[in-house]
């Protein structure tokens, strides 16, 4: 048996987004195109079928993935990443089969499973037992392979009590659970992970992550796509970047984060506006940065992390402050603070100029994640002048290399290094 | 956080370690259907067949009573609409099991065609997410409306015993004419199917078109009144053969129109062919485009 488990030869894949108006919704429409203008037809079906170098230039054409070649071997855990639209999920679509390449060729050895499927096929109606099976059968399971993984799969979901009752009395929690369970349990030689698309709250993330470290384990292959940088470069040796469908850095995860992050680093690492004179004071700009780490927006967790801004007052006020959240990816506030929140006198009238002024989040504080700061500007528990929402965004990374798949990300947002007292003896002796 | 699982049996460990080769590729032309991939995907196949029965009556009081109604009721008003009223001819029984003799295979076909149409717009979310062969979403309404379909048949005999009725020697070639129904339905599927996932209105056509389509067999009326050398143009539609096949086969009305059979089953069979190479062509785009 080869040891290569995933092998992917030039493989393009376009999309036409022009389809919709072309190729028309509705048959009456396509008819009536059809009996209107033959000659047009003929020449759009003639462009839809042909592959020669022009066909790249048009407008309505998009290609996801333009001539990706990599290999992957037995074991693997290779990490997927890109910006949004840059071909990740096409990518893991055409390897499980749900789409076909455009040109090129692959193949996969093993059993292609992915947790982008979980719970396709799930129907409401019947019971999480039912569902059990038919879910399966869906990922491509065999009736026997279920039922003998099926007291495993009810055990894992936690859901025994209601195993008989139809799923759309169950709880989104339950039904994700059971869902989740079945994937899990598919034990596919070759993972594809999604975590784009991966729904559910943060413990269901985490649980998709803890059992890609269990398949890893066992020396299976993992193919991972994921905006959490923090996440590639802990699980993944090697990562592939893609940028516009082209597969522009293959190899360690380091390097391609790295890549990645440098050139994602302009968005929204700074801010700029003009000032807005119709109010009294107005943001102009805001940037965040780290110590020794101008020109990036990912920071080492333990490094301290500066907002710096300039605004302008453009008429004297009073009873104002500068007020600024720092925000997770999924919306909690992590703090909120105000340059008057320390020293009251700063209520006092503040004269027309422009000013700089910044604060800064102690290192050490703020757990591995994605963080977005909104400055605003106005009076307390009033009305503000300003809202500028999402404005700055930045990363916290662990990237000491600690032992993988058994250090996870710690829950929470919040990271502190406390030190634990035992009181009446030391057990390690 | 995971809890072991306890150890496989051999034969599965085995079973997971065969780990065959596939390939993804664009391709390109005309591909006939992949027998061997629809045998090893036989599970989930038997899964979908058994769901749809499952949910069709799931949370409904009269359950699989439903497979009656439809017929005995478009037997009752098509007795006093076209028997009574318009007093058509029914050759010589009971207007009610003559119609009735030719609802339970039209029900099937109609119900079968609706849905086998309608399906892969349906099934949107696991196409465009999961691999398996597409042929099984349009196909298991196919089968799963057998069941339907034999409970129906069980009350024609029911109503072949109240009225006297025997069946001729023919009725041994029922499952020819089920058959036949079946291929039709399914080709039509195939098609109406693929052009869906393209052109929604295909959908909301195909009631209408089912429903025309049911005068243009010989449901409320005998293939009789067709006039003579019309009669073949008739059979193109391979309903018309199954329709007067049944009634022949179980109510010997008449003879075995095995004219009308004969094309019928040509149309079927180039539809059905032709429906498999459509389907097979179009489904590469399915997933894009659904």
């Amino acid at each position: 048996m080869s040891d290569i488990a995933v092998r992917v030869e030039n493989v393009s894949k376009r999309y036409r987004i022009g389809m919709k108006n072309e190729m028309h919704d509705s048959f009456v429409g396509a008819m009536v195109d059809f009996v209107k203008g033959p000659l047009t037809n003929l020449k759009r079906l003639r462009k839809l079928s042909s592959f020669d170098q022009h066909s790249d230039d048009c407008d309505d054409i998009i290609w996801a993935l333009r001539d990706v070649s990599f290999e992957v071997k037995r074991g693997e855990v290779v990490g997927i990443i890109g910006n949004n639209g840059s071909g990740k999920s096409t990518l893991l679509k055409i390897i499980s089969r749900v789409t076909e390449p455009t040109k090129g060729r692959g193949e996969t050895n093993g059993r292609v499973g992915s947790l982008l499927e979980v719970g396709t096929g799930f129907h409401p109606e019947l019971t999480g037992r039912e569902n059990i099976y038919l879910n399966g059968a869906v990922l491509g399971m065999k009736k026997m392979e279920i039922a003998h993984k099926f007291d495993a799969i009810v055990d894992f979901s936690g859901v025994e009590k209601f195993i008989d009752t139809p799923v759309k009395r169950y709880s989104s929690g339950m039904y994700v659970r059971l869902a989740f369970a079945v994937a899990a349990h598919l034990e596919p030689e070759i993972l594809l992970v999604d975590e784009v698309l991966a729904v559910g709250d943060a413990a269901f993330q985490k649980k998709c992550l803890g059992k890609m470290g269990d398949v890893a384990k066992d020396g299976r292959t993992v193919l991972f796509v994921s905006h959490n940088m923090g996440a590639i470069s802990r699980l993944c040796d090697r990562s592939l970047l893609l940028h516009r469908g082209g597969l522009v850095k293959d190899g360690p995860s380091i390097e391609a984060v790295s890549e990645y992050l440098e050139a994602n680093t302009k968005i929204k690492q700074t801010f700029s506006q003009l000032a807005d004179d119709s109010l009294p004071f107005s943001l102009m700009d805001a940037e965040v940065f780290s110590e020794g780490k101008k020109g990036n927006n990912s920071f080492p967790r333990h490094k301290a992390i500066t907002v710096r801004m300039r605004y302008k007052v453009a008429r004297k006020m009073s009873s104002v402050h500068v007020y600024s959240n720092i925000i997770t990816a999924d919306g909690t506030v992590v703090l909120g603070t105000g340059d008057a929140d320390v020293d009251q006198s700063k209520f006092g009238p503040r004269k027309p100029g422009v000013y700089v002024c910044q604060y800064q989040i102690p290192g050490n504080m703020l757990n591995e994640g994605d963080y977005t700061v909104s400055i605003s500007i106005g009076v307390p528990y009033q009305r503000n002048f300003q809202e500028n929402h999402g404005i700055l965004a930045f990363t916290v990374m662990d990237i000491e290399p600690v032992e993988k798949f058994v250090h996870r990300r710690r829950a929470g947002v919040v990271w502190l290094n406390i030190p634990w007292d035992y009181l009446n003896g030391n057990p390690f002796s | 956080m995971f809890t072991k699982k306890e150890s496989v049996s051999d034969e599965l460990k085995l079973a997971r370690a065969s780990g065959k080769t596939t390939v993804f590729e664009a391709k390109s032309g005309w591909r006939f259907i992949d027998f061997h991939e629809l045998w090893e995907y036989r599970d989930l196949f038997y899964f979908l067949i058994w769901r749809n029965i499952k949910v069709r009556y799931a949370q409904s009081v009269l359950g699989v009573g439903w497979a009656i109604i439809q017929p005995v009721f478009s037997m009752i008003v098509f007795t006093i609409v076209f028997g009574k009223l318009a007093k058509i001819g029914s050759e010589g029984v009971p207007y009610a099991i003559f119609s009735y003799a030719a609802l339970v295979p039209w029900t099937y076909f109609s119900n079968a065609l609706t849905q086998s149409g309608a399906s892969l717009v349906g099934a949107s979310g696991m196409i465009s997410k999961v691999y398996f062969p597409r042929l099984i979403i349009p196909m298991s309404p196919v089968l799963d409306k057998l069941v339907d379909f034999g409970i129906s048949l069980i009350l024609l005999v029911g109503l072949m015993i109240w009225f006297k009725i025997a069946p001729t020697i023919w009725v041994l070639t029922l499952p020819l004419l089920i058959l036949l129904m079946m291929l039709t339905a399914a080709g039509l599927g195939m098609w109406l199917t693929a052009l869906a996932v393209q052109y929604r209105d295909v959908n909301y056509g195909m009631k209408f078109a089912v429903q025309l389509l049911m005068y243009a067999s010989p449901v409320v009326y005998p293939a009789s009144l067709v006039p003579g050398q019309y009669r073949l143009l008739f059979g193109i539609n391979p309903m018309a053969g199954v329709i007067e096949g049944f009634r022949a086969a179980l109510i010997g009305t008449r003879p075995m129109p095995w004219d009308l059979i004969a094309v019928g089953s040509v149309t079927a069979l180039v539809v059905a062919v032709s429906g498999a190479f459509y389907f097979r062509r179009t489904e590469r785009i399915f997933a894009d485009v659904v």
